[in-house]
Order: C-alpha cells, then sequence, then structure tokens
C-alpha cells in the first residue's frame, strides 16, 4: 500500500500533480494579498520613501563649488592632493571667478567652501566681484586682490570642496571640523553646539517619558482595577486629551502658565507669592517638560492599561494570604507583570518626545529647543545640507528605536484608544 | 477597587491618598482643556479671570472674540450685517478661509488614507503576505518619523517632483494635491492599525463560506467583509481626518498662502500677538474633538457587540 503511493503521486483532478497545484494555489493567494497592498506601498514610496531619501543625499552632496567651478575642479583632479598651486591653478581660479560674476553664482559656491573653512564666502564673493580686472599673471593678480589666496588652507578647503560628495556636513554636526593640514579635531570648546543638543534631547526627552510613568501608572492601575461601567467614563477623561488638537492644549497651557496667566494670578490672590515674584514656567525649558509631559501621557497610560487588565487581582490576593506585606506584593509580584507595559509606553513616549517639534517651537523659549527646531533653523537659513545631515542622525536614532519597539513590543501591538 | 478587609490602618490611608493623587492627575489632564472655554467668553483683552467674571457678572462675559472670529480679514465688517455681509464674511473672513482650506484638505487626505489604508490592510491581515512585517513597519513609520524630517523631505521633494528622474515637470509646493498627499500619508498608519485590529477578530471562515454559498469576491467584500469591518474603517477614517486636520508642520513647510489651514492659522496666532480670540478658535475645536471621540467610542462598543467581545 505505502509502495503504491510513493510510486503513484497524488493528483488533482485535472491530473496534475497535487504538490505543484497546491504551490501555484500559493503563489496565487500571495500575490492577490500583494496586490492588496501594492497601491498603498506605491503611495508610501513616493510620498515618504522618496522626499526622505533625497534629502539624506542633499546630506553628503553639496554641488555649490563643482558645479561652478569646472576649471578648478579639473585642475584638482590633474594634480594630487599636497601639490603646491602653480600658476596654471591661479589661472583656472580667475577663469572660474569670471564665469561666476556673469552666472551670479560666487554666493552658492562660496557657501559651499564656508562649511568647509569657516569665513571664506565673503574672500570668494569679493574676487567674483574684482573678476572683470583680472589678468595674467593670475597669481600675482589674485594675490593682489587679497593675499589670502596664498594660504594653503584656503586651497586645501577648495579642493575639498570642489567634489560635490563631502562629510563635511556630519563633521559640523557633530561639532568637529578639519584643520588647515587637512586633519580632523574637534572645534574650540565655546562653539560646540551639536553634540551638547543631542545630549539635551535625549535627557528632555528621558526626563519627560519618565515622568509621564510616574503619573500614568496609578491612573493606568485605577483603570484596571474599577468595574468597568466607572473605568470607561474615566477613560473618557484620558482620551478627551488624545483627541484634542494639540494646538489647542498648547495654547491652554501657554494661558494658565504665562506670567499674567491663571496660575500666577491665583497664586498671587491667594498671597502665596508676590507680584514681583511671578513664576516663570513658560517659554522655558519648564515650559517644554510641562506641555510635552501633558501631550504624550496618553500614549503612556493607553499600552500600561491595556497590560494591566490581563492581570489577574488572584495574584496579589495569593501573595498577601501567603503573608507578604502590601509593598512586598507590589514590588514583586505586581510590578513584573506590569513591565511589558512599561516598556511599550516607555519606548513609545521616548521615540515621540525625541523627535518633538511644534511645543518646544512654541513654548521652549530659547533653552527648550530640541533638535527639531534647529533642523528648522536651518532650514530657514537656507544651511540645506547641515539641516539634511542633522536630520539623518535624528531619523538614524528613531530608526533604532522604532526597531527596538518592534522587537520588544511587536508593531501589530499599537493600540489607539 | 474596593478596600479589602483585611487592609491595616496605614494601608487604608494609602488607599485614600491614592484616589486623591489620581483624581489630581485626571484634573491635569482635563482641566487645561475646559479651562479655555469660560475663558473665550472673556469681555476683557485678558487670559485670566477678570472680577467680574469670578463674580458672575454678565459684564463681565461677552462673545466679542467669537465675533472677531468672523470679521477678521472682511472688507466691510462695520456694514449692516444683511446678505451681503454674510457673503463678504463668507468669502473673505480669514479664519472662514482656513476653515474651508481645513475641511477641503481634511476630506480628500481622509478618502486617500482610508481607501488605500484599508485595501492595504485587507491584504496584510492575509496569512499569506509575503514580507508582512516589513511592510507592516513601513507603512506605519510615517507616525515614527518626526515631522520635521517628513516634511523637510517634502519641501525638497515637491520643489521639483520629477528631479529625481532628470526633467524638471512643475511644482507641488503651494497646491492643495501635494498637501492632500502629505495629510494622507500621515493618516494611513492611524487606518491601518486600526483596521488590522479590526481584521484581527474576523473570521477567515466567512469568506470561504460566502464564497461556497456562490457569491463572487465583490459580493462577498460588499455583503460580508465590509459590514463587519465597518467600524473600524469608520474609526481609522477619524483619526486619519484629525490627523490632518491638528497637523501644522506640514503645513508651515509646503503650503502656500493660499493654503491656510486653522492650525496653521492657530500657529501665527500663538506666535504673534496672541490675542482671546484664539481661544475662541479652540473652544469650537475642543467641541468638535469631544463630537469626534463620543462617535468612535460608539463605534467601538458596536464592534464589540458585533464580534460577540464583551465591552471594555
Amino acid at each position: 500500500m505505502s509502495e503504491a503511493m510513493t510510486a503513484v503521486p497524488l493528483t488533482t483532478s485535472d491530473g496534475r500533480p497535487l504538490k505543484s497545484a497546491l504551490a501555484s494555489a500559493q503563489l496565487r493567494a500571495k500575490r492577490r494579498a500583494f496586490f492588496l497592498v501594492a497601491p498603498l506601498l506605491l503611495f508610501i514610496i513616493v510620498t515618504f520613501i522618496l522626499p526622505i531619501g533625497q534629502m539624506l543625499h542633499r546630506s553628503v552632496y553639496h554641488d555649490g563649488l563643482s558645479a561652478n567651478a569646472p576649471s578648478l575642479k579639473a585642475w584638482f583632479a590633474a594634480n594630487p592632493e599636497g601639490t603646491v598651486p602653480d600658476e596654471a591653478a591661479y589661472a583656472a581660479l580667475a577663469a572660474d571667478f569670471k564665469t561666476m560674476k556673469v552666472d551670479k553664482t560666487a554666493g552658492i559656491a562660496g557657501t559651499r567652501v564656508n562649511y568647509t573653512l569657516p569665513e571664506t564666502r565673503s574672500l570668494i564673493t569679493a574676487t567674483a566681484r574684482n573678476a572683470d580686472d583680472l589678468a595674467p599673471p593670475y597669481k600675482v593678480a589674485l594675490l593682489a586682490v587679497d593675499p589670502k589666496w596664498g594660504d594653503p588652507a584656503v586651497w586645501q578647503a577648495l579642493r575639498s570642496a570642489s567634489s560635490a560628495y563631502t562629510m563635511d556636513f556630519y563633521l559640523i554636526s557633530t561639532d568637529y571640523e578639519r584643520s588647515p593640514d587637512g586633519t580632523i579635531q574637534r572645534v574650540p570648546e565655546n562653539t560646540r553646539i551639536y553634540v551638547y543638543l543631542f545630549v539635551k534631547t535625549f535627557i528632555l526627552s528621558a526626563l519627560i517619558t519618565v515622568i509621564c510613568l510616574f503619573i500614568a501608572f496609578p491612573v493606568a492601575h485605577l483603570l484596571a482595577t474599577l468595574p468597568m461601567a466607572k473605568a470607561n467614563l474615566l477613560m473618557i477623561l484620558v482620551l478627551l486629551p488624545f483627541w484634542t488638537s494639540l494646538l489647542v492644549r498648547t495654547t491652554s497651557w501657554i494661558v494658565l502658565l504665562q506670567g499674567q496667566g491663571v496660575v500666577n494670578e491665583a497664586l498671587i490672590a491667594l498671597g502665596m507669592i508676590g507680584e514681583d515674584g511671578r513664576l516663570k514656567m513658560m517659554y522655558n525649558q519648564a515650559g517644554t517638560i510641562i506641555v510635552m509631559t501633558h501631550v504624550l501621557l496618553p500614549f503612556m497610560i493607553l499600552p500600561l492599561y491595556s497590560v494591566m487588565k490581563t492581570i489577574p487581582p488572584s495574584y496579589a490576593r495569593a501573595a498577601r494570604s501567603l503573608g507578604a506585606t502590601s509593598w512586598t506584593t507590589f514590588r514583586r509580584i505586581y510590578l513584573p507583570q506590569t513591565l511589558p507595559g512599561i516598556g511599550a509606553g516607555a519606548l513609545l513616549v521616548f521615540i515621540l518626545a525625541v523627535g518633538y517639534y511644534i511645543t518646544p517651537a512654541l513654548v521652549g523659549g530659547a533653552d527648550g529647543q530640541l533638535i527639531s527646531n534647529f533642523i528648522d533653523f536651518h532650514m530657514d537659513k537656507s544651511n540645506w545640507s547641515l539641516a539634511a545631515a542633522l536630520s539623518a542622525m535624528l531619523l538614524a536614532g528613531v530608526l533604532v528605536l522604532y526597531w527596538l519597539y518592534d522587537r520588544l513590543v511587536g508593531i501589530d501591538n499599537l493600540k489607539l484608544g | 477597587m474596593a478596600i479589602p478587609i483585611y487592609a491595616s490602618p496605614a494601608e487604608r490611608a494609602w488607599q485614600y491618598a491614592y484616589r486623591v493623587i489620581c483624581a489630581a492627575i485626571f484634573i491635569f489632564l482635563v482641566a487645561p482643556i475646559l479651562i479655555i472655554i469660560p475663558l473665550s467668553f472673556n469681555a476683557e483683552p485678558y487670559f485670566t479671570f477678570t472680577k467680574e467674571m469670578l463674580s458672575f457678572d454678565p459684564e463681565g462675559y461677552s462673545t466679542r472674540w467669537y465675533d472677531s472670529l468672523l470679521t477678521l480679514g472682511m472688507q466691510a465688517p462695520e456694514n449692516v450685517r444683511d446678505a451681503s455681509w454674510w457673503s463678504d464674511a463668507w468669502n473673505n473672513a480669514t479664519w472662514i478661509k482656513a476653515t474651508k482650506n481645513s475641511l477641503i484638505v481634511g476630506f480628500w487626505a481622509t478618502i486617500l488614507a482610508t481607501v488605500l489604508g484599508t485595501l492595504a490592510a485587507l491584504g496584510l491581515s492575509r496569512p499569506e503576505m509575503p514580507y508582512r512585517r516589513v511592510i507592516m513597519a513601513l507603512l506605519i513609520s510615517p507616525m515614527i518619523v518626526p515631522i520635521i524630517i517628513i516634511a523637510t523631505g517634502l519641501f525638497f521633494f515637491y520643489s521639483n517632483p520629477c528631479g529625481i528622474a532628470g526633467f524638471s515637470c512643475g511644482r507641488l509646493t503651494a497646491t492643495y494635491i501635494g498637501l492632500i498627499m502629505a495629510h494622507a500619508t500621515l493618516g494611513i498608519p492611524f487606518v491601518i492599525i486600526t483596521v488590522t485590529a479590526t481584521l484581527s477578530g474576523f473570521d477567515q471562515s466567512l469568506i470561504r463560506a460566502s464564497a461556497s454559498l456562490g457569491a463572487n469576491p465583490r459580493v462577498t467584500f460588499f455583503k460580508v467583509i465590509m459590514p463587519l469591518i465597518l467600524p473600524g474603517v469608520i474609526s481609522g477614517a477619524l483619526f486619519a481626518f484629525v490627523t490632518s486636520f491638528d497637523e501644522v508642520v506640514a503645513v508651515l513647510f509646503i503650503a502656500g498662502p493660499e493654503q491656510q489651514t486653522i492650525p496653521r492659522q492657530m500657529w501665527n496666532g500663538i506666535r504673534e500677538a496672541i490675542s482671546p480670540a484664539i481661544l475662541a478658535v479652540a473652544t469650537l475645536l475642543v467641541i468638535v474633538s469631544i463630537s469626534l471621540l463620543a462617535t468612535v467610542e460608539l463605534l467601538r462598543r458596536r464592534s464589540e457587540r458585533l464580534r460577540g467581545v464583551t465591552p471594555g
């Protein structure tokens, strides 16, 4: 019997082997499922992946000099690094300045070199303005316009900027610079801003996450242990802020906390502070922390609640009946069971906090600004490649956290309300 | 949450303290939202309660800030309020224009996000779906990636959308299409999450049952699948709409003066001279969000009833 079965493969009614019929049916089902997802995938690629990819490309690419100084680029290509610029080099430079003056591109070229070596933008724009007076011998002529053209550091910067691809923007956004001899070094202490900014964003986000956890824990516990009808009613109080416009919530906090705001007026009316002792709770770091805690709190309460609801109360009662104190019961029995919820909520809040923009921009004042606000600042100043480099670093951090979230919690378990 | 009978006095005290703490947290959550409602009726241009307001003197209250929402930007706000005054308001008032823009952009972004998102969720819920985890992570990521990065990317991309292919074909910045596409992208994760959650309780054998009774896939979709997942689809759509309705960063980066929405107008109001008119807008928006919340809650309960899950 078994020999007969191995000898004659099973077939479907139309005579095809069962195995290949199943395989083709599965392939069909796979294809059908994929076709349902395909339109959205295409849409997301066009409106999300491509734009971000293009922006990341900008963080290593700036053709301000390379596109506008072709002769100089050719000279650098022909002569290896370390060659002392000869008359041919100065001639190439002068020729490029003449075209820059005609095309009015000295500004963008100067901006590019300026990223590599500060204070060279004005040198380039000023020389381009006098380009018509340049005549051979070009070395003498250029040195007459500005003796800086003899400086090896300037030529080093020109060489590095003449390639469209560069890591300079990542150097800047980690507080490094190129020294005149081409080595990479940290910028002077008093001009380091970006590392501090990343650290500050990280610390503030962590602080907000911890505050959220401490506030959310008792509320989630209450909601999970109350009878259903009461819990549903109180749940609405959690969901109302979740559904309310972010700008509305920010406005309310400004009204409450500003110098002439409700809280300060109430404290003065109660005689707790004097007229000149008004608390500064808005337009500074405190403002950012308070408002962001309020905004992100529901994202902590909801995952905690959904985990706490699944914890059977009999475990705690069993611990008590075996002689544990209420504190021991909480610490050894209840708390460990809530860890999945704590992890999910904390990661979500932290991810959202790290990239926050609106609240710090509106209530952060000078010292409550985060990375996102600096990206916006550089976009405003048209330092696009620098903004892109900062974005890339922020994005990398967020994606690592997202990957961690997926591994620990699973995106399928993301719930809304 | 009854206090157990074996609780010691200290534990009892803690239980009461715990309730007070919870009450304080609920106040922290809700009070800031509710406090702006009375303040929006302030007769004075202040952001705190005046003496008249505290003593419930009718003189202390007025609807002047709601009125200013209508008249701001009008050509002749002082005229008699006849038909031509109202048509002036309808066509020129800044906030009415912003409301129209918010509704137009929100409506089309919601349609786009809901149709594409529901189809994709149906595909993602099939057990045969290849690369399910990766694709799901990709489709949810617009919710996780910082909005400033998305907006920056779109700003460059929209200024020359065909640039990637090497030619130029106009721009998408300062267009409705561009803004609608951006807002749809931001709303899609919410649709995916709510619809896949609804589908996880969906009994796949119903599809086979329907087919065995002679229904073709189209009839099966509209008569069997759709009615069962509709609550999830609607609440996903509401999430997508709220996301668009509340979105300001993408508007700041890619919209032109013709596409100013309500949040964009509020952003202006908060950044520049903040006036109680903002509070009037905020109050109206709170009413909108309360009604949306109520709708979603009702839908959720209906969905759970349909699926035979106890509410909660």
